[in-house]
């Protein structure tokens, strides 16, 4: 169809009554909507049967449980940066959804999901799969809303998809009872572009900027921590040209990984638990400490008493509940972290913090010595989890969007992934959701499939959504999955091992053959044992054109070091398994 | 130090939004001491007022997490002092009492207080002012046999002489302008 019969059409659909459940789809497409990724069911078919006429448009993705789709759409918006959307049934169907929407509230995802609701008449009536979505998704969402009449469809949509990607980005859940979906009524599609209690962005304080700007430019051992914020509102060349042009040291957080390349001479690793030691001790020497769209998690700041005291604290953030909400900041600058380190930039002078940076280095150094040349080169029999991973970076050129886990996989892969463009490290941070990784790998893949698209899962964490073998084998989407199986749940393995005196307390779990439940949904794959097979296997599943899986059997009980015990400071974090006996 | 704040919010009318509201400090586990919540004086508006007995760092953190719930157009804190506050309380006592001795009419007159009805069987009671106040009136009246007794939650004006919510959606419109 040309740009001008679309128009014509729609001009003259414009005047006749469509269904609701027509206005949704067709609502969703003005939205820019490519996948859809959802489960049919009862309360929700009026809406799936109008998806059927515009299934050419809108591609539709079954997952094997909504579980699935919630965390695909979420692996998708990372991906993309686009607003995932996810379609499902009324109750069973919407209480599924919980986990993955609580999951993006706390990562920052922009979800639109749609759940269908027994018809208004029948509402709290304890109908047939009716439960209060409304209520219960309440304290997980950035919004949500109840449609009861067709006509509230159109701004609703609209609205629900200007507060899931503006400001601080988060999931908006939309409950559409059956009588709005079946209704009639004269269909016309506005954007949304403000709501009068909403401001999803405050104007950047001159004043405090220029005080953050003299702050920098005095500063002796200045320091930058960066997050998941500058992939958010896409300041990655920004945060480049800001720290070369003052020479500051940047370390980033999980969510922040990719933002800047792994390499990058002023890149100096990750922040938090299992972050790098330089990026961790430095926190607690520097004096200026520039925090740029992160919010301080207890995962990256350890005990907060003791937490970069001596540091003057820059805050930049988007969202004002942040400011002060863990560390107190003494300047906050609230805003978008793009248009605030542009201005940054002008303010600051060119400068080289040489000595305070190659104490970085120093830091790095006794990281390389004590753990990380052995992590990539064991002298153990098995597999280490590490070598794994570099070994993948390695194949990939660093290209590929790597999306791990949650546990010692996900650290592994973090630790040892080295990214070289922007977006390519998908995880779940906040909630920390196993089970998340298989799910979102596909999103990732759907959503961006040019790219490589390699995902780190531990035995225990793909067992909690190995259905979706069934999604990634129906629809033919090229995932690698590699699966690090140490026949543990690894990483409260380890902190038995650490802190419950090796009180291995129902962690060790039995697992199917990986390669063989594959194989049986038609994904190939190949089990490796050996160190000398792993480069081969792996490179099999890089060239393979479908989805291909590694299953490699890893060391059984491997520990991720370093590590900042919980509540400890990040000055005491740790190097090795002796530095936690002598720390008792 | 705990003490007692008043966070005022002002929200858009939604079904819901004082779930909302309220889930802010039940996550937090931050007792509602009491709550009242209707439409302001800007039509379309409405204005909860909620008090809370708690520490000020976590009164400040619980009011901003109010204000970034997507309906709330702004919500403020208050100490007791920075406002001017009242409660109603309704007291039943047994008209029998009222007509056996003068001391529950003295003590009425001495509380300010006034009678709304009077039936054979009760006498219902008015008085408006601080808890203490009420509650000084409650056991005065507990000696004749009090029925029954409610205390409304707290309605509470700021001491500056214009409402902040104006001022406030002046602002607001200018950056909306903005964007």
């Amino acid at each position: 169809m040309t740009a001008k019969e679309k128009e014509t059409k729609r001009s003259k659909q414009q005047n006749v009554e469509i269904s609701g459940s027509e206005a949704v789809i067709r609502s969703l497409i003005e939205e820019g909507t490519e996948i859809i990724f959802g489960y049919p069911g009862g309360q929700i078919m009026p809406i799936y049967d109008a998806l059927y006429d515009y299934r050419n448009v809108l591609r539709h993705i079954l997952t094997r449980h909504e579980q699935g789709a919630v965390h695909a759409a979420q692996g998708y918006a990372r991906a993309t940066g686009k607003t995932g959307v996810c379609l499902v049934t009324s109750g069973p169907g919407a209480t599924n959804l919980i986990t993955g929407i609580a999951d993006a509230m706390i990562d920052s995802t922009p979800l639109v999901c749609i759940t269908g609701q027994v018809a208004s008449p029948l509402l709290g009536s304890d109908a047939f799969q009716e439960s209060d979505i409304i209520g219960i998704s309440m304290p997980i969402t950035k919004w949500n809303y109840q449609i009861t009449s067709p006509d509230e469809i159109p701004s609703t949509i609209a609205k629900a998809f200007y507060i899931a990607a503006t400001g601080r980005p988060g999931p908006v859940l939309i409950d559409i009872t059956k009588n709005a979906q079946v209704g009639k009524f004269k269909y016309k599609y506005a954007k949304c572009h403000k709501i009068r209690s909403y401001i999803p962005e405050f104007p950047v304080n001159k004043e405090k900027l220029n005080q953050a700007a003299d702050l920098i430019n005095s500063a002796k051992k200045p320091y930058l921590l960066y997050g998941q914020g500058i992939l958010l509102s896409r300041a990655e060349k920004e945060l480049k040209q800001f720290i070369e042009k003052t020479g500051i040291p940047a370390a980033g957080t999980l969510l922040g990984l990719s933002a800047i390349k792994t390499n990058h001479p002023l890149n100096m690793g990750m922040l938090g638990m299992h972050g790098n030691y330089g990026p961790n001790i430095k926190t607690n020497e520097c004096d200026v400490l520039i925090a740029v769209g992160m919010r301080f998690d207890d995962r990256v700041t350890g005990n907060l008493k003791t937490y970069a005291k001596q540091a003057k604290v820059i805050h930049i953030e988007i969202d004002p509940a942040e400011i002060n909400k863990n560390v107190k900041s003494d300047i906050a600058l609230l805003g978008d972290a793009k248009r605030i380190l542009k201005l940054l930039h002008l303010l600051a002078e060119k400068k080289k913090h040489l000595s305070w940076v190659n104490e970085f280095k120093d830091a790095h150094e006794i990281e390389m010595k004590k753990i990380i040349s052995s992590d990539l080169n064991p002298e153990t029999l098995g597999i280490g989890m590490a070598e794994v991973v570099n070994k993948v970076s390695e194949l990939t050129n660093s290209s590929a969007i790597i999306v791990s886990d949650v546990g010692q996989n996900q650290m592994a892969a973090a630790r040892y992934s080295k990214f070289a463009t922007s977006r390519s490290h998908i995880t779940s941070g906040g909630l920390g959701t196993m089970g998340f990784g298989l799910p979102a790998a596909m999103g990732a893949k759907l959503g961006i499939p040019d790219r490589e698209v390699v995902l780190f899962v531990g035995d225990g964490g793909l067992q909690m959504t190995i259905q979706e073998f069934g999604t990634i084998a129906q629809e033919k989407v090229p995932v690698k999955i590699v699966v690090l199986n140490n026949r543990f749940l690894g990483m409260v393995r380890q902190w038995q091992e650490l802190f419950f005196e090796k009180r291995y307390s129902f962690t060790e779990i039995f697992s199917p053959d990986f390669v063989k439940v594959a194989a049986a949904y038609g994904i190939p794959g190949q089990l490796v044992n050996k160190r000398k097979d792993l480069n081969k296997a792996l490179q099999t599943m890089l060239e393979s054109k479908g989805s291909y899986i590694v299953e490699v059997m890893v060391e059984k009980e491997d520990n991720i070091f370093p590590m900042v015990p919980a509540g400890a400071s990040v000055s005491d974090i740790l190097l090795c398994v002796n530095d936690i006996k002598s720390s008792n | 130090m705990k003490q007692e704040y008043i966070i005022s919010a002002y929200s858009e009318n939604h079904i819901g939004l004082l779930n909302r509201m309220t889930i802010v400090f039940t996550r937090r586990k931050v007792n509602i001491e009491s709550i009242t919540a209707s439409e302001s004086a800007i039509k379309g508006i409405f204005k909860l007022t909620i008090v809370v007995n708690d520490e000020k760092e976590k009164v400040i953190n619980i009011t901003k997490q109010i204000e970034k719930q997507v309906d709330i157009l702004k919500a403020f804190y208050h100490t007791n002092d920075e406002m001017i506050f009242q409660e109603i309380a309704l007291y039943k006592v047994p008209t029998k009492a009222l007509m056996e001795t003068d001391q529950l009419e003295k003590m009425i007159r001495q509380h300010n207080a006034r009678i709304l009805e009077i039936t054979p069987e009760y006498t219902v009671i008015e008085k408006t002012g601080h808890k203490e106040e009420t509650q000084e009136l409650f056991n005065g009246l507990t000696e004749y046999g009090v029925l029954q007794f409610i205390r409304s939650g707290r309605v509470a004006i700021t001491r500056s002489p214009i409402e902040k919510l104006s001022e406030f959606l002046i602002q607001r419109d200018a950056l909306l302008a903005k964007i």
